[in-house]
This record gives C-alpha cells, structure tokens and sequence, in this order.
C-alpha cells in the first residue's frame, strides 16, 4: 500500500497536511479499506479545542465504528461539511475530498513529530501481516 | 503477535483471493467479508444479483429408518410434515427451551440432510450423537459439501439453461437434486437476504466449475461476489437470526419471535415441557426490532434504556443500505417493547434514540 508524501500520520490512522499554518486531517486509505463503507461521521464545531491523541470525532461504518483522534493539539477552524451529506466522500478520496476537520496548532512542531509515511508505511506492513 | 492458528478454507478461496476479498477469521474459516463494498454488494443482491461461498456451514447426514421420529424429537418444528423435496426452518433445543442452534432440515430421498451454523458444527454434533437412539446413523459431511448461494431478483435468470427447468419452477423452500452446469447438485430456493434466490450445494471437486460457470452465466445480470458483510445487511434488514448474536443457549424461541417454528402440538420434543411453561407465563423479554433517528449505529452489547432504566441490550445492529438508516435488534423487557416505544442504545458516551418498530425492517423483497 502507498501513501502520500506530503502528509504526516498517527498511529491510529488519521493523516495530517500541514499548509500555511493549518493543519487539515483526515483518516487514511488503510482506515477507509479496514471500515468499509462510511455512512457518517460525527465531528466537532468550529473553535473547539482539541488535544493532541485526544478523541475529536467519531466514524460510523456499515459494520464498524471507530473514534477518531487528533494528531496535533489546536483549535478547529473548519469542518469539512460535505460530508453531512455525502460520507462516501471518505472512501472515494480520503486524502482529498475526504478530509475532515482543520485545526490552528498550538505548536506547528507538533506535525513533525507524526509519522512519515516511509514509517506509518511500515505500521501498516506490520499491522497487516 | 497473535498466536498462528490455521484457519481452514473453502474450496473458493482461491477465487476470493483473485478477486482481492478482505479475508477475515469467522468459525474457524478464512472467509470474505468484501469484495468491493458492503453497500453495492448489499445493493447487487437487492436489485440484481449476488453469489454467496457459504461453504463454512456444516452439514450432517442423517439416515435410518428411525431418522424422522428422531429429528422430530430433537427439532422445535414439525419433521413429520415435511415432504421428500421440502427443506424447514428450526431451532434445536435444549430440555430449558435455550437454542441449541438454529438449522435447515432437507428430507432427501431416503435420507435427511441438516444443515447447521459453522460455529456450531462440533456442538451439534455432540448434541446429535448423545440423544441418538434406535436405527439412526448420522455423519459429519461439512467437507463433502460446497455451498454457494445465489440470491436476488436475477437468480433463476442466471441460472436458466444451466439447471433443469423444473429446478427454476421451485416454490420457496423446496429443491430438488439435478443437474448444475453438468454436475449433481441440491438446487434449493432458499437463502438468508429476502430476495429470491438459490443454495447450492455440490461436491467440493466441482468448485471451480460451478463459480466459473455462474460468473458467465451470471456477466450479463452483473453478478457481484459477496462477503459476509453484506449478507449481515441483508439478513438483518430482513430481522433473521444470526446464531451467537440474537439466539443462543441461553436465549428461547418464543422470545426470540420464533414461536411459529414451535409445535407445542407435537406429542414431545426436547425443550417441550420448558416452552409450554413459558408460553403460559408470558416470556419475560422479547426480540425487538429497533430503529434509530439517524445514522449513530447501536452495536452489539449496547444498553438498552427506556426513560432512564436499562431495559435491555443490543443484539445486532447496522447500517441499513436499503433504508438508508441505523436498524438493531434487541431483547428488551415486555413493558418497553410495545411498537412505537421511544428507548435509547447507549454506544459508549453517546445515546441513541431508537424507536420500536415491526420485523422485517425491509418489505421489498422478491422471495415467495
């Protein structure tokens, strides 16, 4: 499985694209292949707080359901609303149109200490095997 | 690391791994749980047609000439009314009333055929063998015996041509034993999603030949494999049991909905005495179908409250494709089980409304 250069990732799943000092999240193709079909997810309004590896959200799948956490600590400045009406968006382009939630960190550093994806690659191979 | 267990296979693996399934342990067998999506193979079957391995259920061989005064006493249903190409729905019980397992019987010619759930093989079995007496014999031929369902409005349509006539003029459980792309089979119209549709079994050898021969037959219909994923969904829409979720040892038939596969005017059976008693008190707690104000699905296990105070727990639960909301069923006390009841399923920190509403969730389906 490959996965995009340009983002960082969390142990649990969710991806990470730092630009212009904000921070846009997601779940990654790994999660949305090992859910299934997304039929909502429950995310929360703008300016909350969030805390890093702290449960932000929720995603409900036709058989599973899983929370989501933050990778970095921060407040969240959008919410990706498409997806009130359209989850399926999570499956067809979990690094595009998927994405979930943005968030202004704290502390931008907090992205660098994420996985790469040589190393959240590496996660994977092994959760997989 | 897990420990290495080696999970068996259905002689359809192969094509399963070809076809890039998600593979997952269930029973003790590496099965597909999806090919490309639970909701369009939840939607294939529903509006096209779909095609199950199944082959993880098992399936005994009873014979002898004290076979059917046997069945009758082990099975909840009636085995005597059963005609020679009829296939009936039963729970087995247990002297408490618990189910034991809940099966198919088939009365073929000369014999009976039992089909069971795969998690239950070995304990059916066991069952079986310690009531067994007088001329009976039963064998074990869950490895003698693919099964392949083939569900949906398109089923017969896909097989014309490749079964005989007759085989597609079958009633709803009824089958009969003939010729499938060449080879004998049991072509039964029965299955477990509320559509139309056929199980299949055939000798293990044939495997290759049957899947091959129904991905032909079956292109032009847009036939899509399908994982237990969906057949979850579709089941589930249709408010059938799933044996370990909604029914178990320590679950009856009576409050579970299935008193009409209950004879209580069979002279005995096993459980019998316990159902009789339980059907003049009044079970205390029922099956219900519940369905929930959005799209926050009740899960297994999830608690069941009615103002405030756990009335029950979740048995299964879903995503439902064909109604586009969250369903569940549910054992909850007889005060709160009423239809249109307002209850909440507690999932962790979040609560969710449910309402009480009739089985089966879907009506639309193609079966007789």
């Amino acid at each position: 499985m490959e996965f995009p250069e340009d983002v960082r990732y969390t142990r649990e799943h969710e991806w990470a694209r730092l630009e212009n000092g904000v921070v846009t999240v997601g779940i990654t193709s790994y999660a949305t292949d090992q859910l299934g079909d997304v039929v909502f997810v429950e995310l929360p309004q703008s300016g909350r707080q969030l805390e890093a590896s702290k449960p932000f959200g929720v995603v409900e799948a036709v058989k599973t359901v899983s929370d989501l956490y933050a990778p970095v600590s921060g407040e969240v400045v959008e919410v990706n609303r498409a997806l009130a009406d359209n989850p399926a968006l999570v499956n067809q382009s979990p690094f595009g149109e998927g994405w979930m939630i943005r968030i202004r960190p704290g502390r931008v550093e907090e992205v660098q200490q994420l996985l790469t994806h040589a190393e959240y690659a590496r996660l994977v191979e092994e959760q997989h095997s | 690391m897990q420990p290495t267990t080696t999970l068996k296979r259905t002689p359809f693996y192969p094509f399963h791994k070809a076809l890039g399934a998600k593979l997952v342990d269930f029973a003790g067998f590496e099965m597909p749980v999806r090919y490309t999506g639970d909701v369009r193979e939840h939607q294939a079957v529903r509006t096209g047609v779909g095609l199950f391995d199944v082959s993880h259920m098992g399936e005994f061989r009873v014979e002898g000439g004290g076979a059917e005064a046997f069945l009758d006493r082990m099975v909840t249903n009636d085995v005597t009314a059963l005609a020679e190409g009829q296939a009936l729905y039963t729970p087995v019980c247990r002297p408490s009333g618990g189910i034991v397992d809940d099966i198919l019987v088939y009365r073929c010619a000369g014999h009976f055929m039992l089909v069971v759930n795969a998690s239950n093989v070995a304990k059916d079995l066991a069952w079986l063998m310690e009531h067994r007496g007088g001329d009976v014999r039963i064998s074990d031929v869950s490895d003698d015996t693919a099964l392949l369902a083939l569900q949906g409005p398109r089923a017969a349509a896909v097989l014309a041509g490749h079964v005989p006539e007759a085989a597609l003029e079958l009633e709803y459980y009824r089958f009969q034993v003939g010729s499938l792309f060449g080879i004998e089979a049991i072509i039964s119209r029965t299955g477990y999603t509320g559509e139309d549709g056929f199980e299949l079994y055939f000798h293990p050898q044939h495997a290759e030949r049957v899947w091959q021969g129904l991905e032909a037959a079956g292109r032009s219909a847009h036939l899509a494999p399908v994982g237990l994923g969906a057949r979850d969904t579709l089941r589930l829409e249709m408010g059938y049991m799933l044996y370990g979720n909604d029914i178990d040892d320590s679950t009856s038939p009576l409050e579970a909905g299935l008193g009409w596969t209950v004879k209580m005017a069979k002279p005995d059976f096993l459980g019998k005495h316990a159902l009789v008693e339980e059907k003049e008190r009044g079970p205390t707690r029922t099956l219900v179908g519940l369905e929930a104000e959005g799209r926050r699905v009740p899960r297994h296990d999830g608690a069941v409250e009615h103002q405030g105070t756990v009335v029950g727990r979740v048995t299964s639960g879903t995503f439902a494709p064909s109604l586009e909301r969250a369903i569940a069923m549910a054992y909850v006390s007889r005060a709160a089980s009423a239809l249109g009841t307002s209850l909440e399923v507690v999932s962790g920190t979040t609560r969710i409304p449910v309402r009480v509403v009739r089985r089966p969730f879907y009506t639309q389906g193609s079966h007789r």
